[in-house]
């Protein structure tokens, strides 16, 4: 479009919009500047009460202590001053720069006192991206340049909590998952709910609160912060720095759930363990009783077995003493290492039957190998064991004909010769 | 919050056998006896205290109730521990 076509456009343009008949209005009038700018503010907040801007962010500043926001709007052609009030300047969640291009949404006005047309801002978006992802985005590279997310600052969780502290909402399904989950699992623990609210205004300084709260009490050894699914602005407090911080500060270890598998906030970045959600962080917080029970019976299973093998060697080595020492040692002796076997066979029957219900037939196998290992019981059951002058005899290669072979009987011991071998068929 | 509240809260929740310590003892029970250089009566001696402890456990985890508390905050910012059913 050229100049002049420009020109004839805004002329219509403005008698459109009633300009040109009201500018004629005070034709050849004197008027007195406060009057003239007074009118003209009158106009321009008659015409321009709600306009969308689109520029680049230049002059920016943050007034303080007012909190108030005063920057220049500009493009190619031309430029405009604008401000922003610190109430509406609270509700901006990502920082503004120099050089941002944005979309401001306000009214035009006049500045009485300078005669300045100004640009009053309510709302500021960023162009191109939603503003919550343009503030995630400068929240997560400024936190990750301070080492907030890095891999050594992250605790590990412990194997058996004792005590669980969860930070989130009553309401909602999240709360009540992670208890369910926990009782189910592993409710050998102490479950401590610090109600917080988790969306809204307050709620990131809630949720903060109560992290340090924890962190001081020092009455818990992890921690699982978080929430069930909702929309980006739902889960936005997880996103706030005063929640990261506070996570980071904390010495407990932090578990973060957060709405569904596909979110992810900051709070997931600084925690020590991201959870994909709330029921995620109770199934890896503890560990299932039921895998805690095999280990328990695999250990006690471990312990008898080694028992079972001191025993048997204990045996092994009475039999070599008997064999040895039978004829030189009074049989009191021989008695008394019998009684022993017998007396440890009685103490592990006792503890035995206390076993472990579930391993009652693995008990009964114990029970009845024990028994039999016992020299006394075998003897009892009209079996003998045989002496020779070359030690035990347990073939009929082991002793010659003519030899002295002693029959060792549950009550004496029978004197014979050997006259005879037949070897079995 | 009062420095005394924080401590009540603590000492509330001292008392309570550590069930991973006992795991811990059952391992090294098994792993002592497996190494075959205890005398027989420390064996024996472990060997009662190993099954004890399996059994204390495995009742513990077989009765065991979820303990459930409450955090809130007084009115004079005190924090307030409450137990709370399930």
């Amino acid at each position: 479009m050229s100049r002049p076509q420009r020109e004839i456009a805004e002329a219509q343009r403005d008698r459109d919009l009633g300009l040109f008949d009201r500018r004629n209005a005070y034709d050849e009038q004197v008027l007195k500047v406060g009057d003239l700018t007074r009118l003209i503010k009158e106009v321009l907040e008659g015409s321009f009460a709600s306009v969308i801007v689109e520029g680049e962010i230049s002059n920016f500043k943050r007034h303080m202590p007012s909190g108030h926001l005063y920057f220049t709007l500009k493009d190619e052609q031309a430029q405009v001053r604008a401000v922003m009030w610190r109430s509406d300047a609270a509700r901006v969640r990502f920082d503004i720069s120099d050089g941002m291009k944005v979309l401001v949404k306000g009214r035009i006005s006049v500045y009485e006192p300078r005669g300045d047309l100004q640009l009053y801002a309510a709302s500021i978006q960023p162009a191109g991206q939603g503003a919550l992802q343009l503030a995630f985005e400068q929240l997560k590279k400024k936190l990750e340049s301070e080492g907030l997310f890095a891999e050594e600052h992250k605790k590990p969780l412990p194997y058996l909590p004792k005590r669980i502290g969860v930070v989130t909402s009553l309401e909602g399904a999240a709360v009540r998952d992670i208890i369910s989950i926990i009782a189910r699992r592993f409710p050998v623990v102490e479950l401590t709910i610090y109600p917080v609210k988790v969306q809204g205004d307050g709620a990131a300084e809630e949720i903060a609160g109560a992290i340090r709260d924890f962190d001081t009490l020092g009455n818990v050894d992890v921690l699982i912060v978080g929430r069930g699914g909702g929309s980006l602005e739902d889960l936005w407090a997880f996103n706030e720095e005063v929640v990261a911080r506070a996570i980071y500060d904390c010495t407990i270890p932090v578990i973060s759930a957060v709405g569904h598998q596909v979110d992810f906030t900051i709070s997931d970045f600084v925690a020590d363990v991201r959870a994909a959600t709330p029921s995620a962080a109770a199934e890896l917080v503890v560990p299932d009783r039921f895998e805690i029970q095999d280990t328990l019976r695999t250990l006690s299973r471990d312990i008898t077995k080694a028992i079972e093998q001191l025993l048997g060697q204990l045996q092994l080595r009475i039999d070599r003493l008997t064999s040895h020492y039978a004829l030189q040692q009074p049989a009191s002796m021989i008695d008394q290492k019998l009684q022993l076997v017998d007396e440890l066979t009685r103490r592990l029957d006792t503890h035995l039957v206390h076993y472990l219900e579930s391993s009652s037939q693995q008990l009964s196998a114990v029970k009845a190998h024990l028994n039999a290992l016992g020299p006394q019981q075998v003897l009892k059951r009209g079996y003998a064991f045989v002496q020779g002058p070359h030690g035990i005899v347990s073939s009929i290669d082991n002793i010659n004909l003519e030899e002295m072979a002693m029959i060792h009987l549950t009550d004496g011991i029978l004197n014979t010769i050997v006259k005879g071998k037949h070897g079995k068929e | 919050m009062g420095k005394s509240n924080s401590k009540a809260v603590m000492e509330k929740t001292a008392s309570e056998p550590d069930f991973e310590k006992s795991l811990k003892r059952l391992e090294d029970i098994v792993e002592t006896l497996e190494g075959g250089n205890s005398s027989l009566d420390d064996s024996i001696r472990l060997y009662e205290e190993g099954m004890a402890l399996a059994k204390s456990c495995s009742i513990r985890l077989s009765d065991a109730k979820l303990k459930l508390k409450k955090i809130q905050k007084s009115s004079g910012g005190d924090l307030e521990e409450t137990d709370i059913e399930e």
